[in-house]
């Protein structure tokens, strides 16, 4: 990769242009939608994301040829010692990230076209998917703590309006609100995180921030926290990660993720596959100046993403919806890439997003294209012989299919393949080993169950009803040229990422990312693999084929049970009844925490809202205490407002004799 | 020469009996207009004593606007009671007492 020698600076309207043009898009339609109609909404959101998705290309272009840009246009919040500037930060890390989103957010918007047509929230859907976007490029334009807290708590307002879409259903109100609840857990380790920061940095700057690390480091500063001693580098860490596992659906906190596809198809893929989610994983390569100095901070990542990696491929195994198998594909996905940031691979966990954002949003689209098609239905077990159908989405669904599996090619090979490779390559003890033996075992899985619902889907036997199956077509071009573009992302983003941009160099500065994430030298799990491919006394042929024996082991498991109609499932599942059930019901989070949090603060509020509210409150204060006495004040004071004219004549003239008496006193 | 207290004690004596009769009056409102009409009164004579003693004009000029103002006063107040009559067919004190509380 050939470095520009000069630093060139970018243009900053078409920095601002990006993020500002969704936003007007999204006030046009979101406050004269009912003036502008369904077609003209949907024109102004569209073109202008298409036109931000255009101008990020060129900004990418740019920051490929070495220009950077770092500056802030306004101060925001001036308070004492605080201050907090509007800026951007624009670095191959940023542009990356700006490209994806704005690409597949363009897809959405062309797709939702087609998607939405004749839904009466027409106009609020494009203009909140418009906000959204809006949100997510401010997340990751930003240059400080702070827009990075307003563009993190904007994304999950839209991800909340936008699960709850459908308000009428109550499923999708009480997924929104579980979404939105779960999401306050993590977004208050993140909220203490960025106070910490500000609290031992005295800045909420990004460069100023990690220009301070290495020195803070140096001193060893210890925290007290609930009766703990932590180091305070450790501390923020792992409270900004509490927020990555609340927005990024890490065990515990991912609960949300899967029901959050009670949303429209468009959003499952914009929000909660390519970008939103991603936002944690984004924060913490952003960051990683200061993970990479706390080893506790990097074991705890790998840790929840390894649990989260494996726990989510194995619920993906058994599910019948086909929104949520790729729903738990995206959690367990999102697992992979926190493993690489744990293992200080974080290029790799950016490469990983970024192809995963393509193929996760085509295959999304995909199964919104099937379920358009279907009328709604989602339950793989009443689809079948899809592809006689739809001939488009068959094979672009197979695309993302591949990719999503690490079949080479396809998008999902280089990327998975690499934080496998590193994992095994970064010796942090038991972590890492664990780590690797779990992403080994999830690589089968994901190729397993991705194939059980493609097969379930597009071959098997035909099982759908008979009243959808006259109408079930392919669906007209504004689904399907989204999905052909997003296929060429899901096929293409492996090769350019790695051949074309370098982003898997050893060393980080050589490669594309240059200097935007730091990895100290004795983490670099890339320079590490390298050393252990060279060392030609051992074997590596498990080491560099393994995942793709695994993978192809996978779809050829899936294929043998559900390509053709096949006993072989249920009766795998009449054998190990408990492990089917564990599965199904998703190892039981919902209910483990219905039990410990969900039904003791339901009692909790319905014994403050009963007997604190309703009996102490309401009838004790206000029917009781205050009614009564104004009910005896009132009939005192009634009785002085007679109504007979001498009365007020006296207390006139006595109130006049009072003022002289008073002023003739005083004069 | 009256001296000018005399004068000023026959203001505050009808002063007082003004006063006294908006109080105890409680059957006519017609009584009250004459109460509140006395009270002007009186202050007309302390007006035109002081004017007379203290050989300045303003006092007596005083007495016209007083006297004027008196005159409308009436005039607006026994039309509210023409019009209240025809709405109680009453103009006793008792019976106005639609604002008590």
């Amino acid at each position: 990769m050939v470095h520009a020698t000069t630093e060139m600076t970018l243009n900053t309207v078409e920095l601002m242009a990006i993020p500002l043009l969704p936003l007007f898009g999204a006030m046009a339609a979101g406050l004269f939608g009912w003036v502008l109609k369904d077609k003209l909404s949907h024109w102004i959101t569209s073109s202008c994301v298409i036109l931000s998705a255009l101008l990020s290309i060129h900004v990418f272009t740019q920051v490929l040829n070495g220009a950077e840009f770092y500056g802030n246009f306004w101060t925001w919040i001036a308070s004492g010692d605080l201050v907090v500037n509007i800026g951007m930060m624009i670095d191959p890390l940023t542009t990356i990230m700006m490209v994806t989103v704005t690409v597949v957010s363009a897809c959405v918007h062309i797709y939702t076209i087609g998607y939405m047509h004749g839904d009466p929230g027409y106009p609020r859907f494009f203009s909140y998917i418009s906000a959204f976007t809006f949100s997510m490029l401010v997340l990751v334009m930003g240059n400080s703590f702070f827009t990075l807290f307003f563009g993190w708590e904007a994304v999950g307002l839209f991800s909340y309006l936008l699960i709850g879409f459908w308000f009428k259903r109550e499923s999708a109100t009480t997924a929104a609100m579980k979404a939105f609840i779960v999401n306050r857990v993590g977004d208050f380790g993140f909220a203490i995180g960025i106070l910490a920061v500000w609290y031992y940095f005295g800045t909420v700057d990004y460069r100023e921030v990690f220009a301070l690390v290495e020195g803070f480091v140096a001193t060893n500063q210890v925290m007290h926290f609930m009766g703990m001693d932590v180091e305070a580098l450790t501390f923020i860490c792992l409270a900004l990660f509490v927020g990555a596992m609340g927005k990024s659906g890490q065990v515990p906190l991912h609960v949300w993720l899967p029901d959050s596809m009670e949303g429209p198809t468009p959003i499952s893929a914009l929000i909660h596959a390519a970008t939103m989610v991603t936002a944690g994983v984004f924060m913490v390569a952003r960051l990683s100046p200061m993970f990479e100095y706390s080893e506790v901070a990097l074991a705890v990542v790998i840790i929840v993403g390894t649990i989260t990696a494996f726990m989510c491929a194995t619920i993906g195994l058994v599910q019948n919806d086909i929104k949520r198998v790729i729903a738990y594909s995206t959690c367990s996905q999102l697992g992979y890439m926190f493993v690489a940031l744990g293992i200080s691979a974080y290029p790799i966990g950016i490469f990983h997003l970024m192809t995963h954002a393509y193929f996760k949003a085509l295959l999304f689209l995909a199964a919104g294209s099937v379920i358009h098609a279907v009328h709604h239905n989602q339950d793989i077990r009443l689809m079948g012989q899809l592809r006689k159908y739809m001939p488009i989405t068959y094979i672009t669904m197979l695309l993302a299919g591949l990719a999503l599996a690490g079949i080479p090619p396809f998008g999902g090979f280089f990327s998975k393949d690499m934080i496998i490779e590193a994992a095994y390559a970064r010796d942090m003890g038991w972590v890492s080993e664990v780590a690797y033996w779990a992403l080994m075992s999830g690589v089968f899985m994901t190729a397993f169950y991705t194939f059980r619902m493609f097969f379930l889907t597009f071959h098997n036997s035909d099982r759908v009803p008979a009243e959808t199956k006259a109408h079930v077509h392919e669906s007209p071009w504004v689904i399907t040229v989204p999905l052909m573009i997003l296929a060429v992302g899901a096929v293409g983003a492996g090769m350019w990422g790695d051949w074309g941009l370098h982003m898997t160099s050893e060393e980080v500065a050589h490669g594309y990312f240059r200097d935007s994430m730091m990895i100290l030298e004795e983490h670099n799990p890339l320079v590490k693999l390298e050393l252990l491919e060279e060392d030609h006394t051992k074997s590596h042929f498990w080491l560099e084929y393994g995942a793709l024996i695994l993978a192809l082991s996978g779809i050829f498991s899936a294929f043998f049970m559900y390509f053709k109609e096949s006993p072989l499932p249920a009766k795998l599942a009449a054998m190990f009844p408990g492990v089917y059930q564990f599965l199904l019901n998703k190892w039981y989070w919902d209910e483990l925490y219905a039990v410990t949090i969900v039904k003791p603060t339901r009692a909790l509020g319905t014994f403050f809202w009963q007997k604190g509210d309703l009996a102490m409150i309401d009838r004790g204060l206000i029917h009781g205490v205050i009614v009564n006495s104004v009910k005896a004040g009132a009939s005192f004071m009634r009785n002085i407002q007679s109504g007979m004219v001498y009365h007020y004549a006296y207390a006139m003239v006595i109130g006049v004799f009072g003022l002289l008496t008073y002023l003739m006193l005083n004069a | 020469m009256i001296p000018l207290s005399n004068f000023l004690i026959v203001g505050a004596i009808l002063f007082s009996l003004g006063v006294v009769g908006l109080f105890l009056n409680r059957k006519n409102v017609i009584a009250i207009l004459m109460c509140i009409e006395l009270m002007l009164l009186a202050v007309n004579i302390n007006f035109a004593a002081f004017s007379h003693f203290l050989g300045d004009l303003g006092g007596q000029i005083m007495v016209f606007f007083v006297l004027t103002v008196a005159a409308s006063e009436v005039a607006i107040g026994l039309a509210i009671l023409v019009a209240y009559y025809r709405q109680r067919r009453s103009i006793a004190v008792e019976d106005i007492n639609t604002l008590q509380g």
